[in-house]
């Protein structure tokens, strides 16, 4: 092979990943235009009228989640799958955004921290990376965090909404996540960055419970509820 | 999780000493361990790879400091024999890469053996420049990167018998080993004028400008560190050029014997100013 046939062979290998990549592209900007719709639905909550609607926004945000669905399922075709990591990069800021919104709608429906699994299924895509295309730990764990940056700015509202209980239970929810995270041997990496910032989610929020406890407000939450 | 919704409203925080114990047993807690056994095997792979990586690294970078070697030496066989025994113990290393990347995505772990890889390139086609006067095909590298495992009862509890292991270069992982290859012809080209060949100068640089036209035609489609290994391939080529000129033009002037000693100190000149490539 001379060397002019092994260049032009090498450029058709370049282009035709630079078409892939294209195509990729095309796709995860619809991603992210579903997700900010999503986000625009969740951010209402944090309005004082917004805390009686958690659940009609939850139910529009998992609507929004179908689309999600169809539009990661489009994704899928774009590339061979068993080179989800060759592509990873393009997808990987919306892959986060929409695990920490599957989480943020789990946990304004049950208050409990979403597993990997849950989020995997609400965005239609699989756990394992053997079975396709699939939702790595590191994003997920990513989501997660973004997410205790949202409940941390969530708790400060619920004080102004009036709301005196719910910060009780961020700051419970907070301390297991921020004891579950230590467990974990982070690199120096992304994601060990984000972890370093939950630190001062913790602190904002127990800054919160401690304001409501020396007024006592936090004793008795029924009775600051004057939705 | 459930049960904090009931309870979490008399929660208060001063509990959270016995929280922290309840917490052993909670599902965030079972599930962050989870997550932390798949970080941390993934952690130690990369490592592992980074590991075999740089010694592919080191062992190539000593093939080819051997390869330039053959400009020098009478039985230039020898040479060349000695660095396939060394690229041989180099793809071994390269075997266990691909051992580790079993049922793995390469591309998961590729940035910790790309280094390694590339410079692997760049001593295979190097010895087969040398063997050949041709450029290394991918699929030439390829085809040498298959491995043979055959007793794996020990590591494995399954004797899975004979299986083939293939370790793929990436195009890019290719481009980038040829980059580097120009390096070490532009050094080869200075060096064999030194000893008064007079032949190979002009070969090398109808290699390097066709090198560097494939190059060109690539442009800027390749991956990033493409266009800044092509300023180098300029120079280098530049400096191959000079060499070729300056043979055509004194080369009828100057006794042969006394021209090596001219290019000698040219080239000494050159390599201070342009630093290492």
């Amino acid at each position: 092979m001379s060397v002019t046939e092994m260049f032009s062979y090498i450029q058709g290998f370049l282009s035709a990943d630079q078409d892939v990549r294209e195509d990729i592209r095309k796709v995860v900007q619809n991603l992210e235009q579903t997700a900010r719709e999503i986000l625009t639905v969740l951010q209402s909550v944090h309005q004082p009228s917004g805390f009686r609607e958690i659940p009609s926004k939850c139910a529009k945000a998992r609507e929004l989640f179908c689309t999600v669905r169809t539009q990661i399922s489009d994704l899928k075709t774009k590339f061979p799958m068993e080179q989800y990591y060759r592509f990873h990069e393009h997808w990987r800021f919306v892959l986060q955004r929409l695990a920490f919104l599957a989480a943020f709608v789990v946990y304004l429906e049950s208050e409990a921290l979403v597993t990997r699994e849950e989020v995997a299924k609400i965005l239609g895509i699989e756990v394992v990376r053997e079975k396709g295309f699939h939702l790595d730990v590191e994003d997920y764990l990513a989501g997660v965090l973004i997410m205790a940056s949202e409940l941390s700015r969530l708790a400060v509202n619920s004080v102004t909404a009036g709301d005196y209980s719910r910060p009780l239970r961020i700051s419970n929810f907070i301390n297991e996540l921020d004891s579950g995270f230590r467990l974990l041997n982070l690199k120096n990496d992304p994601l060990r960055k984000r972890y370093d910032g939950l630190k001062y989610d913790v602190k904002k929020i127990e800054e919160v419970v401690y304001d409501l406890s020396i007024r006592g407000l936090a004793k008795e939450p029924e009775s600051g509820e004057d939705k | 999780m459930n049960r904090r919704e009931g309870e979490g409203c008399s929660r208060k925080k001063v509990d959270s000493a016995q929280e922290m114990s309840a917490n052993s047993s909670s599902p965030v807690i079972a599930a962050f361990r989870v997550f932390q056994q798949e970080l941390d095997a993934k952690h130690d792979k990369y490592e592992r790879l980074v590991k075999i990586s740089r010694d592919v690294t080191i062992e190539s970078k000593r093939t080819i400091f051997l390869l330039h070697r053959v400009t020098n030496v009478a039985d230039t066989e020898e040479v060349l024999n000695e660095a396939e025994g060394k690229l041989d113990g180099v793809r071994q290393k390269i075997g266990q890469i691909a051992e580790e990347l079993r049922g793995e995505d390469i591309y998961q772990f590729h940035r910790a053996f790309t280094p390694g890889i590339q410079e692997f390139v760049e001593a295979v086609s190097f010895l087969h420049y040398i063997r050949h006067r041709s450029l290394i095909s991918l699929e030439e590298i390829n085809a040498s990167l298959v491995f043979m495992r055959t007793e794996k009862g020990s590591v494995e509890a399954a004797p899975l018998g004979a299986h083939v292991l293939t370790f793929q270069v990436t195009p890019a992982d290719y481009l980038l080993g040829v980059a580097d290859l120009t390096g070490e012809l532009m050094r080869m080209c200075i060096s064999s004028v030194g000893n008064g060949d007079i032949e190979t100068p002009f070969q090398l640089s109808q290699f390097l400008r066709q090198i560097h036209d494939g190059f060109s035609f690539i442009g800027n489609t390749g991956p990033y560190e493409v266009s800044k290994k092509l300023h180098t391939l300029r120079q280098s080529l530049g400096k191959v050029e000079d060499a070729c000129y300056t043979l055509r033009v004194r080369g009828s002037e100057i006794p042969k014997h006394m021209l090596a000693d001219l290019f000698c100190s040219r080239t000494t000149h050159m390599d201070t100013e342009e630093g290492v490539v």
